[in-house]
């Protein structure tokens, strides 16, 4: 023990995997110079941010007098949006991106993050992108079975045959308890979307991308987050997520562009938080008013850059590619 | 004892679960890409050994359980407690069959062990990993046979079997290995 702590000066990863790290952010630069959209970079530090009640924020002390706190990003999102609406076009950015409490072999509280957006695409055309652009950046590392996409409802019926659109609380505890997950008082509580974010997590997600790329794609309205939900039997948002290895790389939206339907979700995150005595944060008005002034029709997505290295060089924990992880800085 | 939330979690840390102390193994955050995030955990039950996997909501806690690790000397048995005694402060504890469990063939008087205290209460012990004893019971030696392989069974003072070479002899002390029962070498006395 007390020689690894002498060694905590250290970086975590060996310097062929930060080369490796370094050559990856290349190649996503060669790759969006080749293929049109503009390398942008955007504010970290941030007057509002996300209500989203699963995303806890860092906040830090302005040093100016009268001035509210300021936030580190979670997300370059909004930023980015609020550049579309400006009439930048395609763009990108590889950014760091901050979330409080999130440590584990997956996380990081501090991570980086592509993120880009495709005016004129919707969320199909935009998982064709991050596949060919995902096995641009895998050459040289491993190769894939192919690819496949299926819908949030295709996963729950292949692995638990239950249907997560319509399955009630009661279903989805049973079916919880028939996969042999232990249910403590705490997990009693949790709402319908909370059981399926344990089920998905705990049960499908671990089978997903095995050797392969898997896209899950239309997840149940009440998980838009900030994408656009598809009117139907049932209401789907156009939402996707990437899985390589039972790793999630990847979430992308088919983007909302109502500034009222977004005001209203925040409304709704906010008074989430308020239920659950979590913190209440500023909405941002920013991005509101660039919505208001019109988005164009787009879909954007968000990479993780420490993930994929990870799935890319068969890496089991964070840290190995990471030079500083959390604890040692 | 305090209560530990989820973002306390660590290897090593002694919660309680079901009224029985548990350690924790291994740690890590589960969440998925939007959505609860979950602490998955697993533990040791310290009672019965038996190792689970727990899965908690984020922001949730659980009891500490008031477990150390505490260096003690073994005194005794009375045939149905294993007594020890804390050194600084010789008070002394009686450890049941089930705390002793497979490490009582090792314990001898005097020597110092390892033992888990749950509410002061003994519920393990652990001897350190190399002893020495003496041989009560073996086969007579075979003179010169030092460059053999050979092995042969012998009993310890402490009723334990060893597998030991054929050139050790009744009333040597040898050292051995707890962690697998192996003999290690000769002890010159």
């Amino acid at each position: 023990m007390e020689t690894s702590s002498n060694n905590d000066w250290r970086p975590s990863a060996s310097f062929e995997v930060i080369q490796q790290r370094a050559e990856l952010l290349a190649r996503i630069r060669r790759y969006f110079a080749e293929n049109g959209a503009l390398e942008v970079e955007t504010p970290l530090l941030t007057s509002a941010t996300t209500p989203d009640p699963n995303i806890p924020s860092f906040s830090t002390v302005s040093g100016n007098a009268g001035e509210s706190c300021r936030y580190l990003s979670t997300s370059p999102e909004f930023a980015m949006k609020r550049l579309l609406a400006a009439g930048s076009g395609p763009i990108y950015q590889i950014c760091k991106a901050f979330r409080r409490g999130e440590q584990g072999k997956l996380h990081n509280p501090e991570f980086t993050l592509l993120e880009w957006y495709r005016p004129g695409f919707d969320h199909h055309r935009l998982m064709d992108e991050v596949a060919a652009l995902v096995m641009i950046l895998a050459e040289g590392y491993r190769t894939f079975k192919s690819e496949e996409r299926l819908t949030y409802g295709d996963c729950f019926q292949r692995y638990l045959e239950v249907d997560p659109y319509v399955a009630d609380v009661a279903r989805l505890k049973i079916c919880a308890k028939q996969q042999g997950l232990e249910i403590n008082s705490g997990l009693t509580t949790m709402d319908r979307d909370g059981w399926l974010d344990l089920l998905m997590s705990h049960c499908i997600q671990p089978n997903l991308g095995q050797g392969r790329l898997s896209f899950v794609y239309d997840y149940p309205a009440s998980q838009a987050s900030l994408a656009k939900i598809r009117p139907g039997t049932p209401p789907v948002a156009e939402r996707f997520e990437l899985f390589m290895d039972g790793v999630e790389l990847a979430n992308g939206f088919h983007e909302l562009q109502d500034a009222a339907e977004q005001r209203a979700r925040f409304e709704e995150e906010l008074q989430c938080r308020q239920e659950n005595g979590l913190e209440s944060v500023k909405i941002d008005e920013y991005l509101l008013a660039a919505l208001e002034a019109g988005l164009p029709e787009c879909a954007g997505v968000a990479m993780g850059l420490d993930r994929l290295m990870m799935v890319l060089i068969g890496a089991g924990r964070m840290k190995e590619v990471l030079t500083f992880p959390y604890d040692r800085v | 004892m305090a209560n530990f939330s989820t973002n306390e979690f660590k290897s090593g840390l002694k919660v309680m679960i079901d009224n029985d102390p548990c350690s924790m193994i291994d740690v890590d955050m589960v969440k998925p890409g939007k959505g609860q995030a979950f602490t998955r955990v697993k533990l040791r039950n310290l009672i019965t050994g038996r190792v689970v996997e727990r899965t908690y909501k984020s922001g949730e806690s659980l009891p500490g359980a008031d477990v150390i690790d505490t260096e003690m000397q073994y005194l005794y048995n009375d045939g149905e407690f294993w007594y020890f005694m804390d050194p600084n402060t010789f008070e002394q504890v009686g450890a049941d069959e089930k705390a002793v469990g497979d490490q009582r063939k090792w314990l001898k008087e005097q020597d110092n062990c390892e033992v888990t205290l749950w509410n002061d209460n003994p519920i393990a012990i652990a001897t350190p990993n190399f002893v020495e004893l003496r041989i009560t019971e073996t086969d007579p030696g075979l003179k010169g046979d030092t460059a053999q392989g050979g092995i042969k069974p012998a009993t310890l003072e402490t009723g334990a079997m060893v597998k030991v070479p054929l050139f050790i002899e009744v009333d040597e002390m040898i050292k051995v290995d707890t962690r697998t029962g192996e003999y290690v070498s000769r002890v010159k006395e």
